[in-house]
């Protein structure tokens, strides 16, 4: 028990503090890949290639006045960062991160608390974050505040269920909500991402919609909110807004490379996962979670750097009328698929039945390309034909 | 349908949005590992791209004789044709007839930086420099003196040549 406590206190800490580093790490690589995008070259005056430019923000942000606007709710515009802070941080302690390291005391589980619950968790903690936003933009006591407030919370409410909808698959599929469980059902098949390829493209997307990021930031969305729900706040406030964000975006990329790209798996070797617990093995498969947690944060920037911003009725035309029908249909799909594999011809998960399922999904996802590639497919407001 | 807004018929391959949004990642990353345009400043001053053009109009620079003084002869044409009316010029005479400027002093704040002082000078003396560093940390400092005029070694302005407008 003391050993249990002493773990958990340091892979707390640990953790706590990596993902602090790789937040600050993060808005510097956005702010570098978005500069190469560009032409330019970034901030790379502060440290080797601007290493500590993150490090130099911080500093100022500390430095900087906290503003007040008169006829803010206090409490609440106090309180506000710190709830959209502090669930961003949250919903990282059930993502394993690494296969077990060996210690004298027996091996530890590379994963801050490995609960049964882990992703109900996951969705209880990270829906807790729209609250932050939305009590931001109420206590601001500002127009553009409360419009982006209240833009989060119909866009966090119609994105979760397309969200919730698409790892419901991978939670049929694993037949268990503890994420290590579901990472080692993708060690014994193939990952997720085969067997369900759809289920991973509406998850991708609803976790850009989830985070806030473009082109779905439309509670911030400058061009015609100023700043939208932290227009009012300054110096640390305002920066726990970003770090909450930025956090957000690193939670949402662990979760896709765990639930669909196998968490801390090394693909095509089983070295990694059995046998005994190495201090090797930790470190290669930290790497590997590192390598794919990085692809889909690299994704986003990308992503960010590329579209422009959807109009607000097209969010809510995807998200209502494409991703959750889509979703639904899907799930009614592939719990057929997996039942008729299962129970009529008695397969257990393996590789033969992560490639039959994913046969299923290619048909899915040439028939939704196809369906997609019509032209003007979100196109909202916008009239059909003028007769 | 309120108004009659005309929507044309196009073909898929112009309106699908997921083309374009691919065609757009495809973009964007190519971008990634083409050269830079960026010249870093102060280390960085001229590129390949982008030099300072030889007619640019800046401090000004006095020219000075072989003896060293300034060529000026207090003529008085500079402050006559300066528009922004930054020059301050006070005229002496020496024993040998020869004049000479008792105080001259140039206001960069004032100055437009028009280059009339150059083209006016029948001395060749006063001139605009291609030079655009200026800072200083009181306001005073940007009155040059003429000793400090005379200090100055950057090169001077070309001007425009009506004969030759393109600068070939």
């Amino acid at each position: 028990m003391t050993f249990f406590l002493i773990a958990s206190a340091v892979k707390v800490f640990v953790v706590f503090n990596l993902i602090m580093v790789g937040v600050a790490l993060l808005t510097l690589a956005e702010r570098r890949i978005c500069a190469w995008m560009q032409d330019r070259l970034g901030p790379n005056r502060v440290g080797p290639q601007g290493l500590l430019q993150p490090a130099a923000d911080g500093l100022k942000n500390f430095l900087k006045e906290e503003t007040s606007p008169a006829l803010a709710d206090k409490t609440l515009f106090t309180l506000a960062p710190l709830i959209s802070f502090v669930p961003a941080l949250l919903t990282f302690a059930v993502i394993p991160f690494a296969a077990p390291l060996p210690t004298p005391w027996g091996p530890v589980a590379m994963v801050v608390a490995d609960l049964p619950v882990g992703f109900l968790y996951i969705l209880a903690i990270s829906s807790l974050g729209v609250y932050g936003i939305v009590l931001a933009g109420w206590s601001s006591n500002n127009k553009y505040s409360l419009l982006g407030g209240l833009r989060a919370t119909a866009q966090m409410i119609s994105y979760e269920i397309s969200l919730g909808m698409s790892t419901v698959a991978v939670l049929l599929l694993a037949g268990n909500v503890t994420l290590s469980q579901v990472i080692a059902q993708q060690q014994q098949g193939a990952w997720f991402v085969v067997s369900l390829t759809l289920a991973f493209i509406i998850f991708m997307i609803s976790a850009l919609a989830e985070t806030n990021r473009l082109p779905f930031d439309l509670p911030e969305a400058e061009g015609e909110l100023i700043a939208g729900y932290h227009t009012e706040y300054s110096a640390m406030k305002f920066s726990m807004f970003y770090i909450a964000e930025y956090s957000n975006m690193v939670t949402a990329s662990a979760l896709m490379a765990t639930l669909f790209f196998g968490g801390w798996d090394i693909p095509f070797t089983s070295w990694d996962q059995t046998g005994e617990p190495s201090v090797l093995k930790t470190v290669a498969t930290l790497a590997a979670f590192l390598a794919k947690t990085g692809f889909f944060l690299f994704t986003y920037i990308w992503i960010r750097w590329t579209l422009p911003r959807f109009r607000y009725d097209q969010l809510m035309a995807l998200g209502w009328k494409v991703l959750l029908p889509l979703s639904l249909g899907y799930l009614a799909v592939i719990a057929t698929a997996i039942w008729y594999l299962h129970a009529q011809l008695g397969w257990t998960y393996g590789t033969p039945f992560a490639l039959a399922l994913g046969a299923v999904n290619l048909v899915l996802v040439v028939l939704l390309v196809w369906w997609l590639d019509r032209g003007r497919l979100v196109s909202g407001s916008m009239a059909e034909e003028a007769a | 349908m309120a108004i009659g807004v005309k929507v044309l018929k196009r073909p898929t391959r112009e309106t699908s949005y997921l083309r374009a949004t691919l065609k757009g990642m495809a973009l964007t990353f190519s971008h990634l590992w083409r050269p830079k345009v960026t010249m870093q400043y102060p280390e960085e001053k001229s590129s390949k791209d982008w030099t300072i053009s030889s007619r640019w109009r800046g401090t000004h620079r006095m020219l000075t004789d072989e003896q060293g003084r300034a060529k000026c002869v207090a003529c008085g044409l500079c402050p006559q044709i300066c528009p922004a009316n930054c020059i301050k010029l006070v005229p002496g005479e020496d024993e040998d007839g020869h004049r000479y400027p008792l105080i001259y002093e140039i206001d960069e704040f004032r100055c437009v930086f028009c280059g009339y002082c150059q083209e006016v000078c029948p001395e060749e003396a006063i001139h605009v420099g291609v030079h655009y560093e200026n800072s200083e940390y009181s306001r005073d400092r940007f009155v040059y003196d003429l000793e400090r005029l005379c200090a100055q070694t950057h090169p001077v302005s070309t001007l425009w040549d009506p004969s030759d407008p393109k600068g070939e």
